[in-house]
């Protein structure tokens, strides 16, 4: 991350919308410490650039060595970002979930289904996790649902800074839900907090019942579990019951839902799940609700 | 690949805390990674040497302990020493657990000059 701005460092793209780069602004000098090459393009002036590596600090002194306690968290910094983001969601009753799963276990098929399922219902918005190209957020916005992408470049994840820059782009209306399509991987998301109020983990069950023993610390960190594919049920030697077993053992409060986003199965479940944490959120924001009674 | 975004935001408080604390380069560091923390240390000390390059850590030497995983067992209702987030509780084998301990990322301490 950048010393200055503390923007995160890397290809980390935030299209389209806000006007923010940061790179003009550094009156510093960034250096490169990887073996990869970067290209940043800097064409559009609506990406956001994120500076290409930590800041020098030179800090002039004694050259007499002594021993430093910091006792810092290494992750101090998302944390700090994911708070701020957090208070704000909360401030504007937005219900934000982060979705994290394997790459294919059906995470975008499953979001837009939802998203065609309940744009007509509530106000929602998507941030879009990829490490390239904005082919979901197409296919998100092909919904009618305003999305915005968020390429990660090298990263392995979505974390609380970029997610604050998207807010600033995506501006999400009151009071809805905001979906944060993570990057496919089910080991890195589950250290960094984004401010959501729920992580969802998607797991298909083309995938291997012993995953949350395998990747334990996404089913910790999950609130809720989505069995998805589940109408391929009859062709595959999947124990259901074996899976969830194991997801509760790692996470004995783990809510689990079984769906398939093709045949619809258990969706009606997992809409009433959002449409009941949502208004649970939407305590205390009467005047959005009444918004939305006028409208319906 | 998360390391490689620990070890940047381990070089970023380092350099924070160089400004601070007035010193220009880092012989030793000392880092705390829970066996919770689903960090693989390994790849941590491959991602520092990348990162500490051309940097203030350049020539640190990477010391990385790893506390145990520590949980409260709500049926014993005492902390009790786990290996993994899936393993049951050694003496009574229930898995209401809740870890308490082992899952920490910190920098802990420096020798600099």
């Amino acid at each position: 991350m950048c010393t200055v701005c503390g923007c995160s460092e890397g290809e980390v793209r935030v299209e389209p919308g806000s006007g923010h780069d940061h790179k003009p602004q550094h009156a510093h000098h960034h250096e490169h410490h990887h073996q990869h090459s970067r290209s940043h393009s800097h064409e559009h002036s609506h990406d956001h650039h994120y500076g290409l590596g930590p800041a020098r600090a030179h800090a002039p002194g004694l050259e007499q060595s002594r021993m430093v306690q910091i006792e810092q968290d290494i992750l101090g910094k998302n944390d700090q970002y994911a708070r701020a983001n957090r208070a704000r969601l909360t401030g504007q009753g937005i219900f934000a979930l982060n979705l994290v799963s394997s790459p294919g276990s059906g995470k975008t098929t499953l979001l837009t289904s939802t998203l065609t399922a309940l744009r007509e219902q509530i106000p929602l918005a998507v941030i879009e996790g990829d490490q390239q190209t904005s082919q979901d957020a197409d296919r998100i916005r092909a919904t009618g649902v305003n999305a915005i992408q968020v390429n990660t470049g090298k990263g392995c994840h979505l974390d609380a800074h970029m997610v604050g820059h998207a807010l600033d782009s995506l501006t999400p209306e009151r009071g809805s839900i905001l979906f944060i399509e993570n990057v496919g991987n089910l080991v890195c998301p589950a250290a960094f907090d984004l401010g959501e109020a729920h992580k969802v983990a998607i797991l298909s069950i083309t995938e291997g019942e012993d995953k949350p023993i395998k990747y334990p610390d996404m089913f910790a960190a999950a609130d809720l579990l989505l069995l998805n594919k589940i109408d391929l049920l009859p062709h595959l030697n999947f124990d259901v019951a074996r899976c969830i077993e194991y997801a509760r053992q790692v996470n004995p409060a783990l809510q689990v839902i079984q769906v398939s986003a093709t045949s619809g199965e258990g969706m009606e479940q997992w809409y009433q799940w959002l449409r009941l944490n949502r208004q649970n959120r939407l305590i205390g924001h009467a005047t959005d609700v009444s918004a939305e009674a006028r409208r319906a | 690949m998360h390391e490689m975004s620990l070890c940047e935001s381990v070089l970023q408080i380092v350099e924070e805390e160089a400004t601070r604390q007035r010193f220009s380069r880092v012989k030793w560091l000392q880092l705390e990674i829970g066996v919770l923390a689903g960090v693989e240390v390994e790849a941590m000390r491959f991602c520092f040497d990348v990162v500490a390059r051309n940097s203030l850590l350049q020539e640190a030497e990477l010391d990385i302990v790893q506390p145990g995983g520590e949980a409260w067992c709500m049926q014993c209702a005492q902390t009790v020493a786990i290996a993994a987030r899936y393993t049951p509780c050694p003496h009574c084998g229930s898995y209401q657990l809740q870890v308490t301990g082992g899952d920490q990322m910190r920098i802990k301490e420096l020798e600099v000059e």
